[in-house]
C-alpha cells in the first residue's frame, strides 16, 4: 500500500515571511560556495605565474565580479548573523541550576569573529 | 539501528558552517571588493607578495580550510533544500552529487595548494 502524499508547490517557501527567510539562509551556502571555487581558481591561476595569475586580477575589477562579490558578501554576512544565532540552541551550558543566557553565548561569537577578521585583514595588508 | 553516513556529514555540515561565518566575510571583502575598488591601501594582492605568503605552509592550510569546510557545509544544506523544492524522489541522486562534488573540489583544493 502507497500512502498519500499531498502535493506541494515548488514555490510554497514564497507563501510566508518566515518560510522566505528560511530559504534565504539555505541559499547563503550556494553563493559562499561559489565564491570558495572562484578563490580556488585564483590560487590555480597564481601557481600558473604571473601572466595568468594578473588576467584572473583584471577580471576580478570587473563590474559583474564586484557585484557578484557585493551580493557573496550580503549572503555570507546574514550566514554568519544567523549562525551564531543558532549557536545557544546547539550549545547549552548549565551553571548549577541556571541556564547560561543565550546572549553570554552569542556575544563573544561577534567579538571573536571581529578579532580574527582584523587579524586576517592586517596579515594579508601587513604581512 | 541501521548503521548511518549522517553523523559524518552533519560533523562537516557544522564545521563548514563555523569556517563560513568567522573566515569568509573578510575574504570575500579583501579579495572582491577591497582589493578591485582600492578601498584599502596598497596592491595587497600583487603577484609577488601573494607568491610569498603562500610560500608559507600556514598560509596553505589555512585556504584549504576555507575552501574545503564550507563546500560540505554547502553539499549537507544544497542536499536537503532541493529535496524541499519537491525533488523528494531524487534524493539519493542528489546526495551523491552534493557530497560528490566537495569531495573533488577538496582533492582538487589539496593538488593545487600542495602539488
Amino acid at each position: 500500500m502507497k500512502s498519500y502524499v499531498r502535493p506541494m508547490p515548488t514555490t510554497w517557501w514564497l507563501r510566508r515571511g518566515s518560510y522566505v527567510f528560511f530559504m534565504l539562509r539555505e541559499f547563503t551556502s550556494v553563493f559562499i560556495a561559489a565564491y570558495l571555487v572562484l578563490f580556488l581558481v585564483m590560487i590555480h591561476r597564481l601557481y600558473q605565474g604571473q601572466a595568468a595569475y594578473e588576467s584572473f586580477l583584471e577580471s576580478l575589477k570587473s563590474p559583474l565580479a564586484i557585484i557578484f562579490h557585493i551580493v557573496a558578501l550580503a549572503f555570507a554576512l546574514f550566514h554568519t548573523c544567523t549562525w551564531f544565532n543558532l549557536t545557544p540552541k546547539a550549545l547549552v551550558i548549565r551553571l548549577g541550576e541556571e541556564r547560561l543566557p543565550p546572549a553570554a553565548i552569542i556575544i563573544p561569537n561577534y567579538l571573536a569573529w571581529i578579532v580574527i577578521s582584523v587579524i586576517i585583514g592586517w596579515f594579508v595588508l601587513k604581512g | 539501528m541501521a548503521k548511518s553516513n549522517e553523523p559524518i556529514w552533519w560533523s562537516l555540515f557544522s564545521a563548514g558552517g563555523v569556517v563560513a561565518a568567522l573566515l569568509v566575510p573578510v575574504n570575500i571583502f579583501l579579495t572582491g571588493i577591497a582589493w578591485p575598488l582600492g578601498i584599502l591601501p596598497g596592491d595587497f594582492l600583487q603577484y609577488s607578495r601573494m607568491q610569498a605568503l603562500m610560500s608559507h605552509p600556514l598560509v596553505r592550510l589555512y585556504c584549504f580550510v576555507l575552501i574545503s569546510l564550507p563546500l560540505f557545509h554547502w553539499a549537507h544544506r544544497f542536499r536537503f533544500t532541493l529535496v524541499d523544492l519537491g525533488l523528494k524522489s531524487a534524493h539519493a541522486l542528489i546526495a551523491t552529487v552534493c557530497y560528490g562534488t566537495a569531495i573533488i573540489a577538496t582533492i582538487a583544493a589539496g593538488i593545487i595548494l600542495w602539488r
